[in-house]
């Protein structure tokens, strides 16, 4: 144990670890291609769906995905949710976290690699940053030369448009907040309301910070489903992997009995969370895929078969050069995990797809007033106040007929209502509204003694809704 | 995935050790970011400033009272500032109107129900109950008898003025109802007998009887002058109904007993002297929403 050193005497500082910054190189491959590509359509999305209109009839809003804070309302396209609705994105969240598992368990961490933020958002910022300083060695060299003025001026255009960025992403975030043309309008003409440029602010700053500058630590240090994809990969999921077996012992072109890899050091240069691959799987790989574009270009080169970084299982189903339809063959998709995963969003999803479509556009709900529990009149009848909460989910005003029919004999009236020509009770809501009445409900003397179970129902031809409460009587 | 870690954890290994040995067991070096180091520090000079800025040391004499000025009761009543003010164009246009008035408009109508429901609370729940249902001697304000009205300005005026109130000169006070057996005015036979009278006046279902009889003559000539034939009561004196089901003190025989020998005369403050105006009306429209309320 000799050769380890005790760590130096020195300030607090050095007992943490510096970042090594990470440069990696530009790459060119298929997966790079796919990744652009996917890159295109998620910052599409995320910029321009705010600005998609969807008609819902006069009064309510046209945008297509709002989430209107004020109003406690949620719009996707057709459906609209109410804040007693929240249970959906329970459902939401769990669909969610099993698609994550059921892709995990059989692509890996395909989401790490393609679709999360950080990971997209990042790769735009290095873009940018090749851009403006050109590829890994020049970026080196400019780390490391003295500050001139041209270092000055390319760190400087660097960093404004990463900040342009950043703004244009808290920007188009607050979009889906309220509506995305007034609020542009209203921003444009210099009224920011204060909780819009907050947010802006806030994501302009952490975009900056995260994409820019914090990169790869986001997922070493930050992320916890780096460090629990462990649970959710066996040993038949396909993760980008490289192949030791065909690969070892590592040497030049020319040496005889050695294996594939020259040891050319790609793999490592153009990985953005700065590993070398060839470790094995370790919690740090994003299975970003950059390194097999990068070995694939070097083994065309060298007159190899490509693929001795590829898209393999853990033990080693997948032969090199093995295409894409052929995979089925290899790799066995259908294991009792993912067949779990798939049943739950399934279940799930069926569920809330079930309620959703048998979601009713009205919603009856009654508290009994409990002080006191019934009033005697002078009369001698005995009057119950009940506070009726009818939610209209329609975008037109709606004239629900508020019965009790079990008790024929109950006298129903509501303050600030007058009853129709027929003596019905009718309630108004007013269109996407809550409406509250205090209703009275009269019932003759020796009608009921004690307590009794009563239904409020309400219709109004179309629809309808029933509550059971109760009436109290001395 | 056991297979696999175990082929390449040879290469791996290439974490840095802190030399510390123990039976030869090494310990690794996974230093933290330097970068934690520099948020923690930065929590540090975040903190001294706050105690800076805001309420923070305790001190022999208090404590720091922070540069800001900030405290709970400051904010409290900043907080009320900014209530108050949000609430002063509808006190503006209470103060102009009637009771009637503010009842009728649809803009002011909820506000009064909502602030009178708060000054009910802190005024008048102490007797009447948190709802308004009353108790004995205190009238339940839900239901549709009024021993002086039910009006909203017959409502106002019994708040402003209240009731046999010692401190208002026009408080709504016609005496007291007499103690008909303590001043001996009435024998017990005869308080047996207007008893039983008054009891059947509100249920028609007992029997006649020559109490009830007897009784009828008795009411006329003592009670009736107050209470109306038949009962029906008056609202001018405050004299309650007896033929219905509603009883201020309770229509027992026990307890009616007690009223004809004791007496009765119930008091209200006047809020006039407690309340403004403004919170008397707001009082008004609120008590006369909760169903009981008389056009």
């Amino acid at each position: 144990m000799s050769d380890h050193q005790p760590p130096e005497e020195a300030g607090l500082l050095s007992l943490f670890e510096a970042r090594k910054k990470i440069s990696p190189a530009r790459v060119r491959g298929p997966f790079r291609r796919f990744k652009w590509a996917v890159m295109a359509v998620l910052l599409g999305i995320y910029y321009l769906l705010p600005w998609v209109r969807w008609d819902r009839g006069p009064g309510a809003p046209d945008q297509a995905i709002l989430v209107d804070t004020i109003n406690r309302k949620f719009y996707f396209f057709f459906i609209e949710l109410w804040p007693q609705e929240v249970i959906y994105f329970t459902g939401l969240l769990l669909l969610s976290a099993m698609a994550l598992f059921f892709v995990t368990t059989l692509l890996g961490r395909v989401w790490c690699g393609y679709a999360c933020p950080q990971t997209v958002w990042t790769d735009l910022f290095m873009v940018v940053e090749r851009w403006v300083e050109g590829d890994r060695n020049a970026r080196l060299k400019l780390d490391a030369a003295p500050w001139t003025l041209d270092k000055i001026r390319k760190r400087v255009v660097k960093h404004a448009i990463w900040l342009v960025i950043g703004l244009c992403t808290g920007g188009a975030w607050v979009f889906y907040f309220q509506d995305a043309p007034t609020l542009m309008a209203d921003m444009l003409h210099g009224h920011v309301p204060f909780v819009a440029g907050f947010w802006v602010c806030l994501l302009t700053f952490s975009t900056y910070l995260l994409a820019g500058h914090a990169r790869e630590q986001v997922c070493t240090y930050m992320c916890p489903y780096a460090r629990f994809q462990g649970a959710m990969f066996d040993e038949e999921s396909l993760i980008v992997s490289y192949d030791a077996t065909r690969g070892e012992p590592r040497g030049k072109p020319s040496d005889k009995g050695a294996g594939d890899c020259v040891d050319c050091g790609r793999c490592v240069a153009v990985c953005p969370t700065g590993i070398d691959i060839r470790d094995g799987q370790q919690y740090q790989c994003i299975n970003c895929a950059l390194c097999i574009d990068a070995c694939d270009e070097v083994m065309i080169k060298l007159d190899r078969p490509k693929g001795l970084i590829r898209y393999n299982t853990l033990n080693n189903a997948v032969p090199s050069g093995a295409r894409l339809r052929d995979l089925h063959k290899y790799v066995r998709f259908l294991r009792p995990r993912v067949l779990y995963y798939a049943t739950i969003m399934a279940a799930v999803g069926g569920f809330m797809l079930f309620s959703m479509l048998t979601r009713h556009m009205v919603d009856l709900n009654v508290i009994h007033d409990r002080n006191p529990l019934y009033i005697t009149r002078a009369d001698g009848s005995v009057r119950n106040v009940y506070t009726v909460h009818i939610v209209n989910k329609t975008w037109a005003e709606q004239l629900y007929t508020l019965t009790m029919p079990d008790m024929p004999k109950a006298h129903l009236s509501a303050e600030d209502v007058s009853p129709s020509t027929d003596g019905q009770l009718v309630l108004t809501v007013k269109p996407g509204k809550v409406g509250t009445y205090r209703v009275y409900a009269d019932l003759p003397r020796g009608e009921v003694s004690g307590k009794a179970s009563v239904d409020l129902h309400i219709t109004n031809g179309t629809y309808a809704d029933t509550y059971t409460s109760i009436f109290v009587a001395p | 995935m056991a297979k696999e870690t175990k082929k390449t954890a040879p290469k791996a290994n290439k974490v840095e050790t802190t030399g510390h040995v123990w039976d030869g067991i090494e310990e690794y070096n996974n230093p933290l970011p330097r970068w934690w180091v520099w948020v923690f520090l930065a929590c540090i000079v975040f903190a001294i400033g706050y105690c800076v800025y805001y309420p923070s040391w305790p001190t022999a004499n208090g404590f720091l009272r922070g540069t800001a000025g900030w405290s709970q009761y400051k904010q409290l009543a900043d907080r009320q500032a900014e209530a108050d003010a949000a609430k002063a164009p509808f006190e503006a246009k209470i103060a102009q109107m009637t009771p009637a008035q503010i009842a009728a408009d649809p803009e002011l109508r909820p506000y009064a129900v909502a602030s009178g429901k708060a000054a009910f609370a802190i005024n008048c729940s102490q007797c009447h109950g948190a709802g308004s249902a009353g108790a004995k001697g205190y009238p339940n304000l839900l239901d549709d008898e009024w021993l002086y009205g039910g009006t909203l300005d017959d409502i106002y005026t019994t708040i402003t003025h209240g009731i046999r109130s010692k401190d208002d000169d026009e408080t709504r006070d016609m005496g007291p109802m007499p103690a008909f057996g303590r001043d001996e005015m009435l024998t017990k036979e005869e308080i047996f007998n207007v008893i039983a009278y008054v009891r059947s006046l509100s249920n028609k279902a007992l029997p006649g009887s020559s109490a009830i009889d007897e009784g009828k003559t008795i009411f006329a000539d003592n009670c009736a002058s107050c209470h109306n034939d038949g009962g029906i009561g008056n609202r001018e004196l405050g004299a309650p109904p007896l033929n219905n089901a509603i009883w201020l003190y309770g229509g027992d025989g026990k307890t009616l007993a007690e009223t004809l020998h004791g007496g009765r005369g119930g008091v209200m403050p006047a809020f006039s002297k407690r309340l403004d105006a403004g919170t008397i009306k707001k009082l008004a429209v609120y008590v006369h929403s909760l169903g009981g309320g008389e056009e």
